[in-house]
């Protein structure tokens, strides 16, 4: 019987022949935490008296949350990271190197490679063909001193995507369709993979913005066979030797297959307070927007803010939008600055911060006050996500965001485009 | 283990944002004042409503979003017996049992606010003695029964040096 990604990467790292419903313990091939779980982490390993890395080179701890330190109570976090990476042998990112998935994506995954990270979104570094997903502060601890985790072998949803997107339409609308379609919980305990000609042609940010919001339906994974595209992008990050292939064999057993015409998408809007809230475009275009932010994991790339300042070209922000822009990451801000995206962002009005997570998990950077509406390229909008709870969010591609800061209320991308 | 409380009941789609609201991220460091806001992002007063014992009773798939594991962790520490819920989403299910939190996945339409319950965790059973119904459940995988019974993954760890997933 053929296996699908998760199944064969499983069975190789297990040495087992296993198939979905089976229980693995599994060596790591790479363990990555924020600052705002690594913490805890260090504070268990220290307690149960294992504060040790089984694979110093492999565990990577990076700062992105809290940066640089907004209160002192993080200055101390970052401090405490800083000494225990220096005891174990462990590598540090420290303020300004970028969000974690991000950085991870850049100068670590490798197609084939089983991740696990203290975050969530870890789910994102299944865009090269890998197994990657979050986990809480005792996993990850346990990860790091035995370089080891056990999994469930995840049923697999495959999601079959082809033909061109239209113009105005990107991969966050079609994750977010996916998840409007299935619901929050909709592949909980699975695998999505993603695959079809519009996947194919699909440059990798696009892939890691869909792998991004897998967890968003509950998955334990979202996958993207590797691929030319893949090779290409760890050649640029000067990688290349790390490429290998990895595909589900032709035969592989899926729980459920979907179909999706890509030709048939619009842009859409997931309206608060829940991810899989996903209205059209029209449903929701005229809403005013109190802040504009375009960043984070999902949607913080080069390729996300060159989009947004092509659209801002030469205008400025509507004077009652706020304008927040973060790059993910170092490389990103170096690629834009010298594009000179960033200048034309700045000079539309935008606030640009340096590379972090910044108001997309409410901590610093932009957060919301009373009843404020904010239209965000990341990736939840629950409750007070962003700030105060009585705030709102709206989650959207980036060219909806810049549309949406030109006008000052939601606006249609393509009538800006 | 038999577990009595009382039921105090929370809508679908709680995340670890309605459990430990982001307002407080910088009481991270200090789980026990943490625990004094427990689940306040999805009832502004319930931290002064229950009393050690009591359960969470939530609807389909709670925990969902970050990875937090401060979540389970404050439930625990604010002295609330278990969560029964419909279903959980996957990292909050890990971090429960990897803390020691009992998790019950049950039909929670049976369980209204106020109700007196009694959680069997090895029967597989949720005595609703305020109603006299009686909601069956199924136990989780023998491995993270073993994780919970250890006391949480560290302690298991500890006692066995390795996953003891056989
Ligand atoms: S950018 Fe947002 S979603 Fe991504 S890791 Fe940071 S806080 Fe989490």
């Amino acid at each position: 019987m053929g296996k699908t990604i998760a199944e064969k990467i499983l069975s190789e790292h297990s040495g087992k022949d296993v198939s979905a419903g089976d229980y693995v313990v599994v060596n790591l091939d790479f363990m990555y935490m924020p600052d705002t779980s690594s913490p805890l982490t260090i504070d268990l390993l220290r307690e149960f008296k294992m504060d040790r890395a089984q694979y110093p080179e492999r565990t990577v701890f990076m700062f992105d949350h809290c940066v640089p330190a907004p209160r002192m109570e993080m200055a101390n976090w970052h401090k405490k990271v800083r000494q225990f990476a220096e005891q174990v042998g462990a590598k540090v990112h420290d303020v300004g190197d970028g969000i974690l998935h991000q950085v991870a994506a850049e100068s670590y995954i490798e197609p084939g490679w089983i991740v696990v990270g203290g975050d969530s979104h870890t789910c994102t570094g299944g865009a090269f063909g890998a197994l990657a997903t979050g986990m809480g502060s005792t996993d990850l601890g346990v990860a790091i001193a035995q370089g080891k985790t056990w999994m469930r072998v995840p049923e697999t949803l495959k999601f079959q995507v082809g033909g061109e997107m239209p113009r105005g339409v990107y991969p966050k609308d079609l994750i977010l369709y996916i998840i409007g379609q299935i619901t929050a919980d909709g592949a909980t305990y699975h695998a999505m993979e993603f695959c079809g000609s519009t996947i194919e042609t699909m440059d990798m940010e696009g892939r890691l913005t869909l792998c991004n919001m897998a967890v968003e339906a509950g998955a334990k994974f979202g996958i993207v066979a590797s691929d030319e595209k893949t090779r290409e992008f760890l050649r640029t990050h000067g990688r290349e030797k790390a490429y290998r292939e990895v595909r589900p064999d032709p035969d592989a057993v899926y729980e459920k297959t979907f179909e999706i015409e890509a030709t048939t998408l619009t842009p859409v809007v997931s309206h608060p307070h829940q991810v899989d809230n996903v209205k059209s475009i029209e449903e929701v275009e005229g809403t005013s927007i109190d802040q504009v932010f375009v960043g984070s994991c999902t949607n913080g790339r080069a390729g996300d803010l060159r989009l947004v300042a092509s659209i801002l070209n030469g205008k400025k922000r509507h004077p009652h939008t706020r304008l927040v822009v973060i790059p993910a990451s170092r490389r990103v801000y170096l690629e834009c600055l010298e594009e000179g995206i960033i200048k034309a962002l700045v000079q539309a009005g935008a606030a640009v911060n340096s590379p972090g997570c910044g108001p997309c998990a409410g901590i610093h950077l932009g957060i919301l006050g009373e009843n404020e509406r904010c239209l965000s390229t990341t990736n939840r909008n629950f409750h007070g996500r962003m700030g105060d709870p009585s705030s709102f969010v709206y989650l959207a591609s980036p060219a909806t965001a810049a549309a949406t800061a030109l006008h000052g209320k939601i606006t249609d991308p393509r009538k800006v485009l | 283990m038999i577990l009595r409380g009382k039921a105090w009941k929370f809508g679908d789609g709680i995340s670890t944002d309605h459990v430990q609201p982001g307002k407080y991220f910088h009481l991270r460091g200090n789980l026990p004042e943490l625990a004094k806001h427990v689940l306040e992002g999805a009832r502004e007063d319930f931290p002064a409503l229950f009393a050690p014992g009591d359960f969470v009773v939530g609807g389909r798939n709670f925990g969902l979003g970050s990875s937090r594991e401060h979540a389970p962790t404050i439930i625990k520490l604010a002295g609330l017996g278990a969560v029964l819920a419909k279903s959980f989403a996957r990292i909050f299910f890990r971090n429960a049992i990897n803390v020691g939190l009992p998790l019950v996945i049950c039909d929670t339409d049976q369980i209204q606010e106020g109700d007196e319950l009694e959680v069997d965790l090895e029967a597989g059973i949720v005595r609703n003695t305020s109603r006299g119904a009686e909601i069956p459940f199924s136990p989780l995988p023998p491995f993270m029964v073993r994780i919970l019974n250890d006391g949480g993954l560290f302690y298991h760890i500890r006692k066995h040096g390795d996953f003891q997933i056989e």
